[in-house]
């Protein structure tokens, strides 16, 4: 396998903070550069919320769907589930009958746990 | 081929002949920053205006075709167009959460754009769990967006990164899964080292039946991901007039757009990398003259063309369906693209242990 390496530095952690802060620096600086040349002007009805015109009733940040949240935790399960698997994908081919059997069951459990979702309506958007 | 990290390494040992060891570092640091933010923007700029031709082709129109030749300076214009409006300032937002909400759409798609690979050693994050890590900070992208959603303080903005939210974290099962089809076959995680097992012969080849099913797999995941096409219903504009970024002005809201034209870039490039051989040229076991010419073609360009044509079929996806409804949409993923993806992956399983691949 070929050890690619950018200008010698291997500690890719490092690597990907400088990618991190130059994410950041790029919003910074647009920022900046946007506060230089941008007009600004003050009317109190600017910061009024972008809504239809009227002023807004209630309260925005406030109860939402609970569906959303229903989905969330299905993905929270069968997402945890997916990282499990990716050790064992690296592997499969070294780990022979023992690792596949073990993961056949593994997989069987988070099947049969879909199909339990199903069939309780877990899936449906209402 | 060409390994083009023997310019990189021509460069630090320029650096190192005169400076400190830990100098270098920095200035080789500040460089990789740099030249990340310029390809960065460059590319984001170039997609904005490939997507509006090609908007305008499907729609017979011109398209942008009159800042520059052929209408090509026409985002730059654009991109200093919205430098110079005003950023609104809101009244009953939550402040901290709205400033820090495009810095973490921006970060996660630079992280992940660092990941991909360009060429022969050029390639700037090389983790050994390459894919699994730009998995990993691909998903940050959904927490800005669910925080710019609650911080505007808007029902519209609400609702909006409420249906972003759940789409988008849905639809990563589906990339997960497909992504793991691949790594099976792969027998790596490292980015450098997918690329390289495609020397031979690409993946969706190598894979045939299971391989193309997770490509389609992962190129309508893709898509839904990076909230595009027929999946763009977190910004319904006749329903929620622009989703999760509707109360961002100026530049502000420029960098959600610059993200997601980015995450259509990295999503076309991930998919590249994964079944279509990365920087790797075309090769067909056997033909050694036919291998020798496809090596003369440079890898970048190799990479850019796939990434190229695939982010084209994203973008006509969007012109040809039209858009899905929120439940929909859960009911593809869910009772579609999930049970087959499990399929698939145990069909692939099957597929190695037999020995099937070509």
């Amino acid at each position: 396998m070929i050890h690619l390496d950018i200008f010698g530095i291997t500690n890719n952690g490092l690597l990907a903070v400088v990618a991190a802060l130059t994410g950041a620096g790029l919003v910074f600086l647009a920022l900046w550069i946007a506060g230089l040349i941008s007009p600004s002007s003050f009317n109190p009805q600017k910061g009024e919320a972008y809504e239809c015109g009227i002023p807004t009733r209630g309260e925005s940040m406030s109860q939402f769907h609970v569906g959303y949240y229903l989905f969330a935790i299905l993905f929270l399960m069968f997402d945890v589930e997916t990282v499990f698997l990716y050790p064992w994908a690296v592997n499969m081919q070294e780990m022979g009958t023992a690792g596949l059997t073990c993961i056949a069951l593994f997989f069987g459990i988070l099947v049969l746990g879909l199909i339990y979702a199903w069939r309780k309506g877990a899936l449906e958007w209402k | 081929m060409y390994n083009l990290s023997g310019i990189t390494d021509g460069i630090h040992q320029f650096l190192s002949s005169f400076l400190a060891p830990w100098l270098t570092v920095t200035v080789e640091c500040v460089l990789i920053g740099v030249l990340l933010l310029l390809v960065y923007s460059v590319l984001a700029l170039f997609y904005i205006y490939y997507e509006r031709k090609i908007c305008a082709a499907f729609q017979c129109r011109l398209g942008p075709n009159r800042v520059g030749p052929l209408g090509l300076l026409q985002s730059v214009a654009d991109m200093f167009k919205i430098l110079t409006k005003e950023l609104i300032h809101l009244k009953n937002i939550d402040k901290f959460l709205f400033a820090l909400a495009p810095y973490l759409v921006i970060i996660a798609s630079m992280l992940s754009f660092a990941v991909l690979p360009w060429g022969n050693g050029l390639q700037i994050i090389d983790f050994n769990i390459g894919i699994f890590f730009l998995v990993a900070v691909s998903s940050i992208g959904v927490l800005g967006i669910l925080l710019a959603g609650w911080s505007s303080n808007n029902k519209f903005t609400l609702i909006g990164s409420m249906r972003s939210g759940a789409q988008m974290v849905s639809y990563e099962l589906s990339i997960g899964l497909s992504v793991l089809t691949m790594i099976c076959l792969a027998g790596t995680m490292s980015v450098g080292g997918i690329v390289d097992a495609q020397s031979d012969l690409w993946f969706i080849f190598k894979g045939h039946i299971p391989a193309f099913i997770a490509f389609c797999i992962y190129l309508v995941a893709g898509t839904a991901e990076t909230n595009r096409g027929p999946f763009d219903l977190p910004e319904a504009e006749s329903e929620l007039t622009a989703g999760y970024h509707t109360e961002y002005s100026g530049i502000h809201f420029g960098f959600f757009y610059l993200a997601e034209y980015l995450n259509l870039f990295i999503v076309a490039g991930v998919a590249s990398l994964l079944f279509l051989g990365g920087w790797m040229p075309f090769h067909i076991p056997g033909w050694e003259g036919f291998n020798h010419i496809m090596d003369y073609i440079p890898g970048t360009l190799w990479f850019l063309g796939k990434a190229f044509v695939l982010s084209f079929i994203i973008i006509w996806f969007k012109w040809t369906f039209p858009r899905l409804r929120i439940d929909q949409l859960l009911t593809l993923e869910w009772k579609y693209l999930l049970p087959i993806n499990l399929f698939n992956l145990a069909l692939m399983v099957c597929i190695i242990v037999c020995g099937f691949t070509l």
